[in-house]
């Protein structure tokens, strides 16, 4: 479209603000890391790369860090499951209540974690009598990772002609045969893309975790907040905290990269983006 | 091919043609596991929440009794308390959806419309990736900066001024900035939908450009904007960390997360004014045209 000169210059300038108002505060915390005294007045005094020693050397931090890991590795493996399943009927049948699915899967991440947290909470330990620990936060993360899959693959799914599966049911392929050999590989990166995205959300999660997590165990964010309020640890904190933003960029860029050939920039969000309701969590 | 392999593949495809030619089989197959977890698992939770809010605590054991009871549905209706925690929590998740509209907006406009094609992608990464960086992060990094040693005070300091500290400000101010991309990417998207020839149409038809932004542009993308606030609104109703970490004020989430160990049947009740709230939300935004458009 066609702009004046002035109209063109103040929208950029709001796009710099925004930019700015989004990046400095990491920054500012980034170098809070380097920081060569404990006390975290500004400006800081000195620089130094101490606090990531110490932070690697953490053990609590080291065993909450594997706990995160693992956390999240099972929790998108039951996400990749059941998203896939349910893109699947929706995009490929057509039932009674097929609207609805959607709006079901989208729910757990529509509504606040604090709702999500206490009505499992609830559940496990007034209603089925489960301890709550390392299975009770799984069972929490995958139920909000479901819709990051069932957007990743729906979005594929719909994009993709069903001629090709109708060709392959025409050449005498049964329902497996066809998903195995024709489905599944043009899946594959949206799947990928699904999972990645999954393990991201699982791995940053702290609200739904606190509700849901038992007394002795602590994820990566969980061991943060807890740190957070001793003044001798807040550096540490800091060092951990600039490692965790590095580690899930990695996982946002992959899955970027993954979904970037079907279909321009939206594509790592794009499921959601494109399909339902811009489901970000 | 190994023996062990045939009897496999042999099972699959007695599977498979069971299956064949039976398309709500395949339905039930395919649903069976994702509505489980989903609408038996989740919503079940859901419901029994529900119902938890009708329960009560025995005031002398601390035991939790599964009877009836409005105690806590009243406490929420009587106690001025909780009224002002709702006010407040509404008001600022308002504030910030607000906030974030007029932010994202000229973003999101420069993305879809006049951006090249290598940096319409290098703005979407550059929104993306603090998305999905961590949540708790970005509130630390914001509660070093409000603190009154803070850089924000720091830079402000030689002009006379002073930054908001901690408190209602501050918690505006984080939550606003967390959630911004949330509300980027559907406008952006929603954008992207008005075909240019719109705004050629609209300029051809001798429109300022100001025209063309209110009269053509704002309507049609309202919709993603609707849809973005969904996410901004709901997700400050629910965060009770940010308050901790930058104010000393009490939102609904605090309540709620202080109730949970010692008063569940309270800390529920609690939870359905956040479920409300939400409900309500949803239906207004679905009659503007939010759910269709994005």
């Amino acid at each position: 479209m066609r702009l004046s000169r002035k109209a063109a210059l103040i929208l950029r300038a709001g796009v710099g603000v925004g930019l700015a108002f989004i990046y400095v505060p990491l920054l500012v915390l980034a170098l809070y890391a380097f920081n060569s005294s404990s006390i975290l007045k500004w400006p800081p005094p000195g620089l130094t790369l101490d606090w990531f020693g110490k932070a690697l050397e953490d053990e609590f931090a080291r065993e909450a860090f594997l706990t995160s890991l693992k956390a999240g590795a099972v929790a998108t493996a039951i996400a990749l499951a059941l998203g896939t399943l349910a893109s699947l009927a929706v995009a490929r049948h057509r039932f009674f209540g097929r609207e609805t699915i959607s709006f079901l899967v989208i729910l757990p991440i529509a509504l606040p974690g604090i709702v999500t947290g206490v009505a499992l909470s609830n559940t496990f330990t007034q209603v089925l009598g489960i301890d709550l620990g390392f299975f009770t936060v799984i069972v929490g993360h995958a139920t909000f990772c479901i819709v990051v899959v069932y957007n990743n693959t729906i979005a594929r799914l719909r994009r993709l002609s069903t001629s090709f599966e109708e060709a392959s049911a025409d050449l005498g392929a049964h329902t497996w045969q066809t998903f195995r050999f024709v489905t599944l590989p043009n899946l594959r990166s949206a799947l990928g893309a699904g999972a990645l995205l999954a393990f991201g959300l699982s791995f940053d999660e702290i609200i739904v975790t606190t509700f849901t997590i038992g007394a002795g165990e602590e994820t990566l964010p969980i061991w943060i907040f807890r740190n957070l309020f001793r003044p001798n640890q807040l550096p540490v904190v800091n060092a951990v905290a600039v490692l965790v933003v590095l580690i899930s960029i990695l996982p946002v860029y992959l899955a970027h990269r993954l979904t970037r050939e079907e279909g321009g920039p939206a594509a790592a969000r794009g499921g959601a983006v494109e399909a339902e309701a811009t489901a970000v969590p | 091919m190994g023996p062990g392999l045939d009897v496999d593949q042999g099972l699959s495809r007695r599977l498979a043609s069971f299956f064949d030619g039976r398309p709500r089989l395949q339905v039930g197959a395919l649903l069976a596991g994702p509505l489980g977890w989903l609408a038996i698992g989740y919503l079940g939770s859901l419901a029994i929440l529900l119902i938890a809010a009708f329960w009560s605590v025995d005031p002398l054991s601390g035991e939790v009794v599964q009877g009836f009871s409005l105690e806590n549905i009243e406490v929420l209706f009587d106690e001025p308390v909780y009224r002002s925690i709702v006010g407040r929590t509404v008001a600022i998740a308002a504030l910030v959806t607000l906030t974030d509209a007029l932010l994202a907006f000229p973003i999101a406009f420069y993305m879809a419309k006049l951006a090249s094609r290598r940096g319409k992608a290098l703005l979407l990464v550059a929104v993306l990736v603090p998305l999905w960086s961590s949540y708790l992060v970005k509130v630390l990094s914001w509660r070093t900066m409000l603190s009154s040693d803070g850089v924000i005070d720091w830079v402000l300091q030689p002009f006379g001024l002073h930054g908001p500290g901690y408190g209602n400000v501050a918690v505006w101010l984080v939550m606003s900035y967390l959630w911004l991309p949330y509300m980027v990417l559907p406008i952006y998207a929603g954008l992207e939908r008005i075909p240019n020839s719109l705004i050629s149409a609209s300029e051809d038809l001798g429109a300022a450009p100001f025209t063309t932004f209110r009269r053509v542009i704002l309507p049609l993308s309202f919709p993603a904007v609707v849809a973005g606030s969904i996410f901004t609104f709901s997700l400050t109703l629910g965060d009770y960390i940010t308050p901790r970490l930058v104010s000393n004020n009490q939102f609904i989430g605090n309540v709620i997360f202080n109730n949970i160990s010692n008063n569940l049947p309270l800390a529920s009740a609690l939870a359905l004014v956040p479920i409300v709230v939400m409900v309500a939300y949803l239906l207004v935004a679905r009659k503007l045209g939010a759910f269709e458009h994005v």
